[in-house]
């Protein structure tokens, strides 16, 4: 788009506002920008998010990377792929990290599909 | 690990049991001290912190006893040599210098690699940002602020495709400060946007947790933009996106800052333009801190512009404020910053702050006039910036029709930002929706997270993630068996703490050296002797790195870079040992049994006295303090003179001071004077000393003294010396 100048026009409904007011709406537009982004975040994951909680599981990241791959070829990661693992440690009775290592290895797939 | 000054940190001592090292502590640090008058040498500072355990500091403090006052915000210095052990080692030199915020750069791509990445492979432009790069330089912070007597702030970067990945590694490993902004992302790297913003959403999340200051990416349109200072409504609208956002994760506003530039430079009437930007952002960013970056959008070449640039720019955060004060290498319009020049850009950020102490309290911005109107205007357009975002229906769609880095200064628009798809760029795709079960069971997460009913926390499921049990962090050595640290230190073993040394100005014996050469000859024929210049001294890979035309025919003036091949044993230098000096007590006995009287003057067309009257002078230790009387005849004195003066006052040395070099002429008067102190018959019976900055021992002696004293002499080395040569002459 390609426009002029009209900076003069445009800031009529501005040109009454004193400094405090210009404050107020100055962060009150962008809150207003920034709130579906947010929303975005709150009901949405991503391959780096749940590559991030299983790091924090206490995963290398060598192991997270064919894990969240795994969720991910079997449609699951609106469960979490943290949420995966523990669900698959509980259900083979095995800790966490053996879970998601015998994961990691291409091994346990077909329980995954019982789990949800 | 403890570190001696007199000692080369030990890179290979560094590497082991690294696998165990715990980083000694989390979150940021601002400087001590700060906020309060404080006296340092002969001075009250208004805008300083605590002084330094060991520090050096600038050259000028010679005349003031030496003092290393320290600014009262933090100094940043970013490195990116590609290597970090060569990186670590530079750090050590920039928190000496005042550093508090070491900035490592990444490594060209890294953005775009969706994985964290492992090992310590080489690269390009910074270092690949691993888990074992970063605690080896951490443990190295550790160490280097143990030595200077300041917490050391590490920084690097949470962006790209990898951020909640990375997010996670740096509050592991206590890195105390990155850079996160979705918009960078979107903007400059052309990741998916919806990606981008989720994938911000948990590494602002974990950011908060660790503590971290999070530092936007703002500044990176004005350097994109095709006329910088045209952005600057578009600037505070990213700010405000990035600020609000953050906020709204969880991160506490004093932790966010703002990557902020002055937009423009001189030859623009560059502070009328930058100042009412400046003081517009602080007021509707008040809640926020200010890291005042160092404008590189105009830089080219010349350090010397750069590094006035650079202190223009800190008027600006001292006529406003800065809890940042970042400095940019003055080599970056030329070649990868190298060693020093990072330290002249800390000396630079260190002189300016320190000069400009507390100026507030003399000089105030007057907001009446035009000032007063600029700053309200900016606010205006960045306001009305906003208000079309909504109204094009928000943030993405305003990416998608070219809102931002557009050349027009807001509302006028010429069509040429940078425009991205919603449904486009990397990574695009990779988004998925969380159903009801979803569950993430970690100790920080953002968004929804259905914790089963049996747990209090959603860790408890896993007994505890890496934030509340170390232990269970996996650490990755190295996967790359050719490119990786311990190869790189084979390769220049020859030099690591042996008697071998090679220059270097980036990586271990890299052998680059910089030439100053001016030739009177135009710019492109300058260029190419230049590089003859530098071939037939015998340099490699020889290139003009800077030229500076002085007149179209007349002259230009060349830097050039090119790499020695050969080593220096150390073993082999000759190197005339340290006249050791006698105590204060001996020399004070001396005098007190035998008076000793001199004669003492500048010498020739010369009107430089400091340095002749430090000598002199009881106030700055010089030999009177030991009872040595002296007449001083003033400057620009005629040798003959001194010399008579000598003869009617039966002195017993005399003592000359020559500053000026041209032509030799400091050379030819302190031969002049032994001639005549020869000619008049006195020569056996006078001690003949000569000082000056550019005078050594040898070059007198050479000249017929009987000593010469150079750079960072005092009293007591001259009263030393006259004391041990009378016994001589008496013996």
């Amino acid at each position: 788009m390609k426009r002029a100048d009209d900076f003069e026009q445009r800031r009529a409904h501005l040109a009454n506002l004193s400094d405090q007011e210009l404050y107020d709406r100055f962060w009150n537009l962008a809150d207003q920008i920034t709130e579906p982004l947010l929303e975005l975040g709150r009901k949405n994951t991503t391959p780096s998010v749940e590559r991030s909680v299983l790091l924090r599981m206490g995963f290398s990241s060598l192991e997270v990377k064919p894990i969240v791959e795994g969720v991910m070829n079997k449609g699951l990661m609106g469960k979490g792929a943290g949420n995966v693992v523990w669900r698959l440690s509980q259900k083979l009775g095995v800790s966490v990290r053996e879970a998601g290592l015998e994961l990691a290895n291409g091994r346990h797939w077909d329980d995954v599909d019982t789990l949800f | 690990m403890k570190l001696d000054p007199n000692k080369k940190l030990d890179i290979k001592e560094l590497l082991k049991d690294l696998d165990k090292y715990e980083p000694k502590r989390r979150g940021w640090h601002w400087r001590d001290g700060r906020n309060e008058k404080r006296t340092v040498g002969d001075f009250e500072y208004l805008e300083s912190s605590e002084s330094l355990k060991n520090s050096v500091p600038l050259p000028g403090s010679r005349g003031f006893g030496y003092i290393d006052p320290q600014p009262d915000c933090v100094i940043t210095t970013e490195i990116a040599s590609g290597r970090f052990e060569d990186d670590i080692r530079r750090m050590r030199m920039a928190a000496w210098h005042g550093a508090d915020h070491l900035m490592v750069i990444r490594t060209a791509g890294q953005s775009h690699i969706d994985s964290l990445l492992e090992g310590t492979n080489q690269g390009i432009g910074g270092i690949m940002v691993t888990r074992k790069q970063v605690r080896a330089s951490r443990k190295a912070c550790d160490l280097i602020e143990e030595e200077v007597g300041r917490p050391i702030n590490f920084h690097s970067y949470i962006s790209g495709v990898a951020g909640p990945d990375i997010a996670v590694m740096f509050a592991e490993e206590g890195v105390n400060g990155a850079h996160q902004d979705p918009q960078y992302n979107v903007l400059y790297r052309n990741v998916n946007m919806v990606r981008s913003f989720c994938d911000a959403c948990e590494a602002k999340k974990i950011m908060a947790w660790a503590d971290m200051l999070q530092i936007d990416g703002a500044h990176n349109a004005n350097a994109t933009a095709m006329k910088a200072w045209k952005v600057m409504p578009e600037l505070m609208v990213q700010h405000a996106i990035n600020s609000s956002f953050s906020r709204k994760v969880g991160i506490k506003p004093e932790n966010i800052a703002l990557s902020t530039v002055p937009p423009t430079a001189p030859p623009a009437p560059a502070m009328r333009l930058d100042l009412p930007y400046a003081v517009a952002l602080r007021d509707l960013f008040k809640d926020y801190k200010m890291r005042a970056q160092q404008n590189t959008k105009y830089m080219e070449s010349d350090t010397r512009e750069a590094a006035v640039t650079h202190t223009m720019n800190m008027m600006i955060s001292r006529l406003t404020s800065a809890d940042i004060q970042s400095t940019i290498t003055p080599d970056e319009g030329r070649n990868v910053p190298w060693h020093y020049n990072n330290i002249a850009g800390i000396m630079t950020a260190k002189q300016s702050l320190t000069g400009m102490d507390g100026l507030r309290e003399m000089v105030k911005l007057d907001r009446e006039g035009p000032l007063g109107k600029e700053v309200r205007e900016l606010k205006e357009r960045a306001i009305l910036f906003m208000e079309e975002i909504l109204e094009v229906g928000g943030f993405f769609k305003a990416v998608q029709e070219g809102f931002f880095v557009d050349s027009g200064k807001y509302p006028e628009r010429n069509g040429d930002g940078i425009a991205r798809e919603i449904e486009g760029g990397i990574g695009y795709g990779f988004v998925y929706e969380r159903d009801e079960d979803y569950f993430a069971p970690v100790s920080v997460h953002f968004g929804y997270n259905n914790i089963p009913e049996q747990f209090a926390k959603a860790s408890d499921a896993i007994g505890g993630d890496t934030f509340e049990d170390r232990s269970k962090i996996q650490y990755i050595d190295e996967l790359d068996e050719h490119d990786n640290v311990n190869t790189r230190l084979k390769e220049v073993e020859k030099y690591y703490d042996t008697n071998l040394v090679k220059p270097e100005v980036e990586w271990r014996a890299d052998g680059t050296v910089l030439l100053s050469i001016f030739l009177p000859l135009d710019e492109r024929t300058a260029e190419f002797a230049a590089i003859k210049c530098g071939e037939k001294m015998g340099l490699e890979d020889v290139t003009v790195v800077h030229k500076q035309m002085m007149h179209p025919s007349e002259g230009t003036y060349c830097e050039v870079k090119g790499k020695v091949n050969f080593d220096i044993d150390i073993n082999e230098l000759v190197i005339p040992e340290k006249i050791p000096v006698l105590s204060e007590e001996e020399i004070r006995a001396d005098i007190q049994e035998k008076p000793l009287f001199i004669v003492a003057a500048t010498v020739g067309e010369d009107e430089h006295s400091v340095g002749l009257k430090e000598t002199l002078d009881i106030k700055h230790g010089g030999i009177e303090k030991f009872g040595i009387k002296y007449e001083y005849l003033g400057t620009s004195c005629p040798v003959e003179k001194l010399v008579d003066a000598a003869i009617e006052t039966k002195a017993d040395a005399i003592l000359v001071s020559t500053i000026i070099t041209h032509d030799d002429v400091h050379i030819k008067n302190m031969k002049k004077i032994n001639d005549l102190c020869i000619e008049k018959g006195i020569r056996d019976k006078v001690i003949l000393v000569c000082g000056g900055t550019q005078v050594t021992n040898e070059i007198a002696i050479e000249a017929g003294c009987d000593a010469g004293f150079g750079r960072g002499t005092h009293g007591i080395d001259c009263a030393s010396f006259l004391v041990k040569r009378r016994r001589e002459m008496n013996a």
